[in-house]
Parts: structure tokens; C-alpha cells; sequence
């Protein structure tokens, strides 16, 4: 099974949980943006959340399906139909055998996701299938492009009420190995601060703008370049905020104030141009706690699917569907 | 070997990686303490550890606290530090020795005259050192199988160029603060660009993606540019004809 790429946005990559022990080779893990919208389309389609799915950044594209095939579709909300007729976001459809699937913009948020029932089955590299660009592993997809599902059985039409984090909001980080280059006052006007997501964004980073002063560290331009990891916040230069994401580099010389918690940095990824982003310290031990109830609510997803029952204002077309005519009457 | 007090430092990367950090400039001793700790760490083999690296003088270990906890894995990392003098501590078995066959200047690498001024030498005379230089992988990153490489002797301590150089291509060997950096794709860089390698960091399409492990060493010896261009035109396996030795332990 497979879907054909007739159109597509200028920024989707095949992505799944990355690839994780190449920091020594200076190759960064990549994997989706948002690792949460990849359990919600497993969760969706009743299959494992290591399988890969399409990441559509900003926009999305049309495909054709050359067997009937499970879809679902989560993340950043899109607009989204099938053979023209509106279909709901975050949840599981069937596409079958020729119907088009055309996604469009982007709702709110930033990275919407399209997984296949079994899987984007693409050659894996070093036992991931996501694309690094800035690493120069994979490419973009493009018009003409296939998309290989993997072996699949299974329903569809099943929803899924997503986690809200398409708007920006409260980030929770802890104290990393660099924070203590910043003074105590610098890191209380940084939790204090409101942040708006700047234009820069992509998989490497999210820029971070505020009013007034920036966050210079001490002896900024004499630190040795040290370890990154995605979700550290690096102050550039002039004291603005990076939130480093999973296409980010290995080492660098710019100082980190604090790291993200990994159950925060979907809300970081999808922040909107111009959304606003806090920060708040947590201690290890909350953010340990933290992290096991994230873990905890992602083996719970499952269970929180539903059945996608039509409501009538979910039928755009529900004219099409004759009520008037007489075919379907009140005294049938 | 003495050290500050606060030095080797023990510090948590983000939520889920520990730092072991050496000193806070690199040098021989600090660099070759991270790489001969790490690989203590690989070798100990602690269930929970999910990978680790070394940066230019510090260990990082990632892992799992589910499995490791925090305080657990941070009272195995300071018994194992207190184990030996890691500063005196030798470099860990199986590295290698890499040959670079390398066109220095002409222009295939036109910053050589610069970095010889800025090191006070001739070029001739900084092409005669640079091409003695045993150099060791000091660490690896920024870009995908990329090294960093050095110490370079303190002539070499030029300072990084103010305007980028636009691009340099892959294989090239540029020059700044005592090390060289052998580029493993074409990029912007503030280093001076004094040599080109056909020797290829990366290979992604190869079984053996990455060429090079932090603490092999690389000896780049001259070629003219005809021998260079040869070996260019025949380079499938991406090796821009280096041979490889074993380092004896």
C-alpha cells in the first residue's frame, strides 16, 4: 500500500521517535517535533508509536491512495478533506482505493502530522526513518513522491480529544550545567518575562522575543563549546532566547539557561508566530515526577480513543445526502 | 598533576544527562581525561545508560532515571572519578592513525598565506609544521562525523575571522585557536581555509556511516594538486586516499 504525492508543502519530512545515541558522531536525534502527535496517531490507528508519519509544517498537501488505507491525522489542527468533503482532525479515517486527501494551512500551531495505517515504511538510517536536514540525512517529500505504507489490518473512525498546545502558554524547565553563569536577578526577570515566539522557527530552534533587556550570561564569549540537547534554551549573542529543537546541533558555544522537560516541548514546538511562552523552574525531583506522569498518560492514550460518530454538523455536505429531496423522508 | 578544587566537575544536562567536566579550556590532559573516562563509562556498561559522548574536556552520559536514578548514577560517576587520576589516565585501545593525502593553499584552499602571517611563520615553514602535526580527534559535532582536531602547536593560536567565509566544500581543512576542523559538508565557517582533503566525515550511503571515533589521530600530508586531483577522480570509497593504521594501545 502507499499514497502518491501529488502536491505537497515546501517543509514535510518522514519522521518518527529519532534516532538516539549518535551525539558522539555530532548527529542530533531528530524525530517529530511534536513526539506527542505521534502517539496520538498510533493511538488513533491501534499500532506502535515507533512507526514513521509525514510532519507538515505550515502546510499540508494533496495524496492519492493506491489501496484503500488508514489514515489519521494529529498535531497542529489543518484543514483537511477527502474527495472534497471536510473530514475531523485527530482522528483515524479510511482512504480508499483512489479518494484524494487534501490538507491544507495550518489552523493553529505549527506541525500537523499524517500517519498511515502500518506505518510510512521508508528505508530506515542508522534504526530511525526521520529526516535531518540540517544533517543532511533524507529530504524533503516531494510532488511525485510515494509514500510505502507498512503492513496493515485494522478500523478507522476513531477520535481523539488532543492534548491542548497550539497556542504557547507555561513552559516548565529545569537548572542545566550552564545555568549558573546567569545571575540570580537575570534568571528571575527571565521567569518573569513573557515571551513571544519570533519569526525564526524550524526544526533546529524556536526564536524567543521580549521587550527590553536580554540574557547575557557571564564571560558569554569566552565559554567552551559544550554539549546541546533539544530543549535547551540557548542565549545567542545578544541575549535572546533559542528553544533548541530535535534537528538542533550537538556542541555549541552559546551559553543554555535552562532545558525544557520533554512533556513541554510539543507546546514548544507548535507555539504560533507571535504566540506567547513563559518559563517556570522546577526542581529534578518534580521534574522527574513530572516526566512519569507524561510517560503514564501516553500509555493511557489508547484508551481515551473514541468512536468518530457523525454528528450532523460534522456533514458539511449533508445536502449531498438528499434529506430534502424525498429520498429520505420523515415517513420512511 | 594538581587542579582547582572545583575541577573534574560533576553537573546534570537538562533532565535526563550528566556532565563530567575536566577543566574549562581544553588542553591535552583535559581532553584526554574526558575520552579515557568515557570510555571507562562505556566499559562499566550500567544498565539505564542510553548513550554517551565526549565534548572537547567533558564526559556526557545520557540515561534513563526510571531505570538509574539521578542520585544513583551521580554517586557511581564521582566513585568512579575518585578511582584513578584521570588527568594522568592513558587514552583508551582501538584508536587509529589516519594519513590525509592534502593540497595545502593554491586555490583550492586560499587562506594558507593569511595563517601563515597570522602565526608569524612563512608559508612554506607553516606547511612543514602543519604537516608534522599528529593531531587527535578531540571531539566530534557540530555537523554529522565532523572533528575537531588538535592541539596544534601555540603559533597556530590565531583567532577565528571576523566575516564568514561564504562556503567552503566538504574535506576541507580549515585553521583557527591551535586546532583544525576537517568539514564534513559544505558551510559557512569563521576558520581559515589552508588545505583540501577528498576524505569524507560522513558517508551516509556507506555501512559505515561515520569515518572517524573522538580520539583517533590525523597526520595530513602534502600532495601536489595533480596527485590530489587523481585521487578525487577515483574516490568511491570516500577515503580521498588516506590509509588507516592501528594505534598500539
Amino acid at each position: 500500500m502507499s499514497l502518491i504525492v501529488n502536491r505537497i508543502g515546501p517543509a514535510c519530512t518522514i519522521q518518527d521517535l529519532g534516532r538516539g545515541a549518535y551525539l558522539d558522531q555530532g548527529l542530533s536525534r531528530s524525530g517529530a517535533a511534536d513526539l506527542l502527535a505521534l502517539h496520538e496517531g498510533a493511538a488513533l490507528l491501534r499500532q506502535s508509536p515507533m512507526l514513521a508519519a509525514l510532519e507538515m509544517a505550515g502546510m499540508g498537501g494533496e495524496f492519492e491512495a493506491t489501496e484503500d488505507t488508514r489514515i489519521a491525522l494529529t498535531g497542529a489542527p489543518m484543514q483537511a478533506s477527502i474527495d472534497g468533503s471536510p473530514v475531523v482532525w485527530n482522528a483515524s479515517h479510511l482512504l480508499a482505493k483512489g479518494q484524494r486527501l487534501t490538507i491544507g494551512a495550518v489552523l493553529k500551531g505549527a506541525y500537523g502530522y499524517l500517519h498511515l495505517g502500518g506505518g510510512i515504511a521508508t528505508e530506515p538510517f542508522l534504526g530511525s526513518r526521520s529526516a535531518h536536514l540540517t544533517a543532511k540525512v533524507g529530504r524533503a517529500v516531494a510532488a511525485g513522491d510515494v509514500l510505502p505504507s507498512g503492513p496493515d489490518k485494522g478500523d478507522a473512525g476513531r477520535k481523539l480529544t488532543p492534548a491542548e498546545r497550539f497556542s504557547g502558554g507555561l513552559l516548565r524547565v529545569v537548572s542545566s550545567f550552564q545555568t549558573a553563569l546567569f545571575d540570580p536577578e537575570t534568571l528571575k526577570r527571565f521567569t518573569q518575562t513573557e515571551f513571544r515566539r519570533g519569526p525564526r522557527a524550524n526544526r533546529m530552534g524556536v526564536q524567543l522575543e521580549s521587550p527590553g533587556e536580554g540574557f547575557a550570561a557571564q564571560g558569554q564569549l569566552d565559554i567552551l563549546s559544550e554539549i546541546i540537547t533539544p530543549g535547551d534554551i540557548q542565549m545567542t549573542g545578544t541575549g535572546n532566547p533559542f528553544i533548541l529543537l530535535p534537528e538542533c546541533q550537538t556542541t555549541g558555544g552559546y551559553p543554555r539557561i535552562a532545558t525544557v522537560l520533554p512533556c513541554d516541548l510539543p507546546r514548544a514546538a507548535q507555539a504560533p508566530a507571535g504566540g506567547t511562552i513563559r518559563f517556570q523552574f522546577v526542581t529534578l525531583d518534580e521534574a522527574v515526577a513530572l516526566h512519569e506522569a507524561f510517560v503514564k498518560d501516553l500509555a493511557r492514550l489508547p484508551r481515551r480513543v473514541e468512536p468518530l460518530v457523525r454528528d450532523p454538523h460534522d456533514i458539511p455536505d449533508l445536502l449531498s445526502y438528499q434529506l430534502i429531496s424525498g429520498v429520505i423522508s420523515a415517513r420512511d | 598533576m594538581t587542579h582547582a578544587d572545583s575541577f573534574p566537575m560533576v553537573r546534570n544536562v537538562g533532565l535526563d544527562g550528566m556532565l563530567v567536566t575536566f577543566a574549562d579550556k581544553m588542553t591535552e590532559a583535559s581532553n584526554r581525561a574526558a575520552l579515557a573516562f568515557r570510555g571507562a563509562l562505556e566499559n562499566a556498561g550500567w544498565e539505564g545508560v542510553l548513550e554517551t559522548s565526549t565534548s572537547l574536556a567533558s564526559a556526557y552520559v545520557r540515561f534513563d532515571f526510571a531505570q538509574l536514578p539521578h542520585a544513583e548514577i551521580e554517586a557511581r560517576l564521582r566513585d568512579l572519578l575518585s578511582s584513578r587520576d584521570w588527568y594522568a589516565a592513558p587514552l583508551p585501545a582501538g584508536r587509529k592513525l589516519w594519513r590525509v593525502p592534502t593540497v595545502y593553499g593554491t586555490d583550492l584552499a586560499p587562506q594558507l598565506d593569511e595563517a601563515a602571517a597570522a602565526a608569524g611563520l612563512s608559508t612554506e615553514e607553516a606547511v612543514r609544521r602543519l604537516s608534522q602535526s599528529r593531531v587527535r580527534v578531540l571531539t566530534i559535532g557540530f555537523a554529522p562525523g565532523q572533528p575537531y582536531l588538535g592541539p596544534l602547536g601555540p603559533e597556530f593560536n590565531i583567532p577565528r575571522l571576523q566575516q564568514l567565509n561564504p562556503m567552503v566544500p566538504e574535506g576541507a581543512l580549515v585553521l583557527a585557536i591551535s586546532q583544525f576542523v576537517l568539514f564534513s559538508g559544505p558551510t559557512q565557517t569563521g576558520w581559515r581555509h589552508i588545505g583540501q582533503t577528498a576524505f569524507r566525515c560522513f558517508r551516509p550511503e556507506m555501512a559505515q556511516s561515520f569515518a572517524l571515533n573522538p580520539g583517533d589521530e590525523m597526520l595530513f600530508e602534502p600532495v601536489s594538486r595533480d596527485a590530489f586531483e587523481q585521487i578525487r577522480a577515483d574516490n568511491a570509497d570516500g577515503t580521498g586516499g588516506a590509509t588507516c593504521e592501528e594505534i598500539a594501545a
